[in-house]
């Protein structure tokens, strides 16, 4: 069921991650990223991380992309988008490029190598137990708090300083 | 299960990588850099399914950047739009000797 | 407090020391040393007050107002001071060593300086017969000269520079006669070297002077490489360098007259000549007189060129073992000798006498030890210290004087030039009395100084036996020189002190006697002159007419007081060549020929000054060049200097020039810029792919993204 669940998902990934970079239009691109963003969401789900499959609907398919979309619409781009995708050299080499990149990744992740890690890895009887006394939520909250609280409030920074920043250089007057 | 998901996460990185190269609107090529840190957060979030729980810890870090990103990337992108009036980046040739 | 531990802190190596215990012999070294330290802090403190007057020229006038900045008058305390402290201590040392036997030297090694592989050197010093001589004049008239340069030098804006090289040269001095090594003795050959050079050059805002330095820097160096050379062979031959160990292994492990042995001992003969001004490369030590003339005395008289000397007394027991090295020493000596004298002959400015006098004493000494008369020629070396010194300062109170007579009316005559000079001796009463002594002892006469030395060396000349017919054309040499040096001297003396004055009346009225602090050293160098040839009294001669029949004191000590530094050289002489023969080539045994050579000086003393006393001698300005034969040529020095511009100088400067023409411009010029223009090319093609594109630059990290990636895993 979970493996069937997990291909589901993950044709649907691969599907929408494909019309994202092949879709002319680019509130058309956006909408099957929000496809394979969601879907994603779902692969999470079947790997037991319930919170981050929540934050990525909320942050990424509901706020990150909206700010796209607004930003799409407020540059008004939904007509000048022929010259985009042209098919040439240039396409050609960029898909022998990744394509090589993509054998090279997919022949050492899938090979022998990983399942004799993953025999080696403690396996998600570990991870179960802890979701099991904590919760989901407090099993990344408490590290979140305690060991990762520096990095925690750093970042809290770098969003405000991202803030400020976005406002600054997108005023039209500074 | 671990080395399908390794193999998504690669496959959905390349993806997003043929995309930065092959795109010209700048911001559909943002998009595509999200997808690559999609890609890197399945990553993380299937190991965590077997090592602990910091892997998620990470997700929600590069969430976070992630999200600072796109604010301050957008911006930018909007400010480029109001000098050249387009988001195509072979007008942006400025970035070079 | 640091130093005096550090010195008594020395090693003592045992041996036949007789139980001499020196005192404090670093110190002697360190003195000078602390003499430089403390008087270039203070040259440097007197900074660019002084600098600006060196440069525009201003004397110190604030001697006048007696306001005299401590800069100015520090010094003169310390550099003398110094000086009189190490010549004292060594006194010390002179007179422990007198009361023992000492058949090997005392080493003190400070700390070993460089332990590398199978090389080992220590800073070591050496204390023995040959180094305690050299190390007492050195100080001894080290520190009259000191105390001279007081009066003559105490108006000279670079009052404390000049002190500060005079102590530092003294150093080196001291650091090369008392080395204990080769490399040691080196580091005072080339610091003297050193200090010559800044000596000479002392008013460098003069052009002429700073060359004269430059060119004795120069010909140095060709002296420099014969004595690394020579390094390099012994250390090849007997893989150490220390003065004991070679020494004491040279008669067993080099063939007599072999050829590893004639080329060390003509190597460092080369820089033996290089340093004692010897043919060919005497033509720096004339031009060096542009220096101070305390410092001419100092260096280019009394210690410096001597340094020749004194190497090859210190490897004489290698000399013994080279006989065509030993001839070559003598030949040199002798053909010097004659050649200098020939143009001292005439020369005007009374420096120029006097340095082409010292060169050719020097050749005498040269040809001393080159007969194996070592500690004749030391003996040479010894008492022309005093009576050179003593004629250069005598010389400086006269330049001192005619300076002043000739600043007071600003008249522009060359103050050095004896043709403007005459009649000094009712002005200068001490200076001419005293050079009258200097005189007399240079030209041979008994029984000043110079008489027992040089005739001693023209003796053993005369009898050395090996190459008998080469050694007689020396002797004749020899004695032909020293009439000239008698001919020479005595007109020198004329032209300055004797006749009428043609300084003219007003400036005659400011010519005066030195200071005393100029006087006294004078008078004791004089007192040196008349009487230090009688430490070296031949037996034959002791009991004779000129030995007062038995008055004079202490017969042949200096030959016997040298004897454990020469025994083996001695030994080696006496088994190959046999004894010195006890008459003269053409008959007649010491006491004959000391007659012949003192009543023959005599009559040319004598009948030279009746001879310029009855000229009358034009000053300078009206005298003009002599215009034909000899006279020309020898007013011309033989023409050396044009004939050495002409055959290495301009050569040198014409390979310079095509150097610099094709090599540097052509060669290493078109070198580097064709790097540059790779560069450039590759940079150019480097800018091909910086198009201003991001999807390029998306593309090429790609790449290199997956070149990496292969990287690892093929």
């Amino acid at each position: 069921m979970v493996e069937i669940l997990f291909y589901i998902f993950a044709a649907v990934a691969v599907g929408g991650a494909f019309r994202v970079v092949f879709q002319r239009n680019p509130v058309g691109s956006l909408l099957f990223m929000v496809a394979t963003l969601a879907s994603l969401a779902g692969i999470f789900v079947l790997f037991e991380a319930h919170f981050l499959a929540a934050i990525q609907i909320i942050v990424y398919a509901g706020a990150i992309m909206v700010l796209f979309l607004f930003v799409i619409m407020l540059l008004n781009l939904g007509h000048d988008y022929r010259k985009d995708l042209q098919f040439g050299l240039g396409m050609i080499l960029a898909f022998a490029v990744t394509g090589g990149i993509a054998g090279i990744l997919v022949r050492q992740l899938g090979g022998a190598g990983t399942s004799a890690v993953e025999q080696a890895l403690p396996g998600p009887e570990a991870m179960d137990q802890l979701i099991q006394e904590q919760g989901i939520i407090g099993s990344i909250a408490r590290p979140l708090f305690t060991d990762y609280v520096v990095a925690f409030e750093l970042t809290g920074i770098l969003l405000l300083v991202a803030l400020v920043g976005a406002i600054a250089i997108a005023k039209r007057r500074v | 299960m671990l080395a399908e998901a390794l193999i998504l996460s690669a496959i959905l990185f390349v993806i997003g990588m043929l995309g930065v190269l092959v795109r010209r609107n700048v911001i559909i090529m943002f998009l595509c850099i999200e997808l690559m840190l999609n890609a890197v957060n399945l990553s993380f979030v299937a190991l965590s399914r077997f090592i602990g729980i910091e892997g998620q810890i990470y997700v929600f870090f590069v969430m976070t950047v992630a999200a600072a990103e796109a604010a301050v990337g957008l911006a930018i992108i909007i400010s480029i739009f109001r000098h050249y009036e387009t988001v195509d980046v072979n007008n942006f040739n400025l970035l070079k000797w | 407090m640091i130093s005096l531990g550090f010195i008594s802190a020395g090693s003592i190596q045992a041996g036949g020391t007789g139980g001499f215990d020196p005192l404090l012999p670093g110190l002697i070294l360190l003195l000078p040393l602390l003499g430089f330290a403390l008087n270039g802090a203070l040259a440097l403190a007197s900074g660019r007050r002084s600098a600006d007057r060196v440069r525009n020229s201003i004397p110190e006038e604030d001697h006048a107002t007696g306001a005299v900045p401590l800069t100015h008058s520090l010094p003169t305390w310390i550099g003398p001071g110094v000086l009189l402290g190490a010549f004292v201590l060594t006194t010390i040392n002179f007179v422990r060593l007198l009361g023992v036997e000492l058949t090997e030297p005392v080493i003190r090694s400070y700390w070993s300086w460089m332990p590398t592989g199978t090389l080992s050197v220590d800073a070591a010093i050496q204390l023995d017969q040959l180094s305690m001589i050299m190390m007492m004049v050195v100080t001894g008239v080290g520190f009259l000269i000191h105390v001279f340069s007081v009066g003559y030098m105490k108006e000279d804006p670079g009052y404390p520079r000049y002190f500060a090289y005079l102590n530092l040269f003294v150093f080196f001095m001291l650091v090369l006669v008392a080395g204990a090594n080769f490399p040691v003795m080196f580091v005072g050959w080339e610091g003297v070297g050193l200090c010559s050079y800044l000596l000479i050059g002392f008013w460098f805002q003069d052009r002429e002077k700073a060359d004269a330095g430059k060119k004795a820097f120069i010909v140095n160096r060709v002296g420099d490489f014969g004595l690394l050379m020579a390094m390099f062979l012994l250390f090849a031959t007997f893989g150490t360098l220390d003065y004991a160990s070679i020494f004491a292994a040279a008669p067993d492990t080099l063939l007599y007259g072999g050829g590893i042995v004639t080329a060390i001992t003509l190597f460092l003969l080369l820089g033996a000549v290089g340093k004692s001004a010897q043919i060919p490369l005497y033509v720096w030590l004339p031009d060096a007189m542009a220096g101070p003339t305390p410092v001419s005395a100092l260096i280019h008289a009394a210690t410096m060129v001597t340094a020749g000397v004194y190497l090859v007394a210190r490897a004489s027991v290698l000399f013994a073992l080279a006989p065509v090295s030993a001839a070559a020493v003598a030949t040199i000596g002798a053909l010097t000798a004659l050649f200098a004298a020939t143009i001292a002959l005439k020369q005007y400015d009374i420096k120029k006498v006097l340095a082409y006098s010292t060169v050719s004493q020097l050749g005498f000494m040269f040809m001393g030890v080159g007969v194996g008369a070592y500690a004749a020629g030391v003996f040479h070396l010894m008492t022309h210290a005093f009576f050179k010194a003593l004629l250069f300062l005598g010389a400086g109170a006269v330049i001192h004087s005619m300076h002043h007579a000739l600043h007071s009316t600003h008249k522009d005559w060359d103050a050095q030039d004896m043709r403007n000079m005459g009649g000094l001796r009712r002005f200068m009463p001490i200076t001419w009395i005293t050079m009258w002594a200097a005189t007399l002892a240079i030209a041979g006469i008994w029984p000043f100084a110079g008489f027992f030395s040089k005739d001693e060396i023209i003796w053993y000349v005369g009898t050395a036996g090996a190459f008998s017919g080469l050694y007689v054309v020396l002797w004749g040499i020899a004695l032909a020189a020293a009439v000239l040096t008698a001919f020479y001297m005595t007109r020198m003396m004329i032209m300055t002190f004797h006749g009428p004055n043609r300084t003219g009346e007003p400036e005659s009225k400011h010519l005066h006697e030195a200071p005393l602090n100029m006087t006294i050293p004078l008078g004791i160098l004089a007192v040196l002159s008349v009487f230090g040839g009688w430490v070296n009294v031949p037996g034959s001669v002791r009991e004779s007419f000129f030995g007062g029949f038995g008055i004079l004191p202490m017969s042949d000590w200096l030959d016997r007081w040298l004897a454990p530094v020469t025994q083996s050289a001695d030994a080696v002489r006496a088994s190959q060549l046999g004894a010195y023969a006890d008459v003269a080539p053409v008959g007649g045994g010491h006491v004959v020929w000391g007659a012949i050579a003192t009543v023959t000086a005599m009559v040319v003393v004598i009948v030279t000054a009746r001879y310029f006393l009855s000229r009358t001698i034009q000053p300078a300005h009206e005298a003009g060049e002599p215009d034909r034969g000899i006279g020309k040529v020898l007013y011309n020095k033989w023409y050396v200097d044009e004939l050495y511009d002409a055959i290495i100088v301009r050569p040198l400067i014409g390979v310079s020039r095509w150097c610099w023409r094709v090599i540097d411009r052509v060669l290493i010029d078109g070198t580097v810029n064709a790097v540059g223009s790779v560069s450039k090319g590759v940079g150019w093609f480097g800018s091909l792919f910086q198009t201003g594109q991001v999807n390029t630059y998306a593309f090429i990290l790609a790449l290199s993204a997956l070149v990496v990636l292969g990287a690892f895993i093929f």
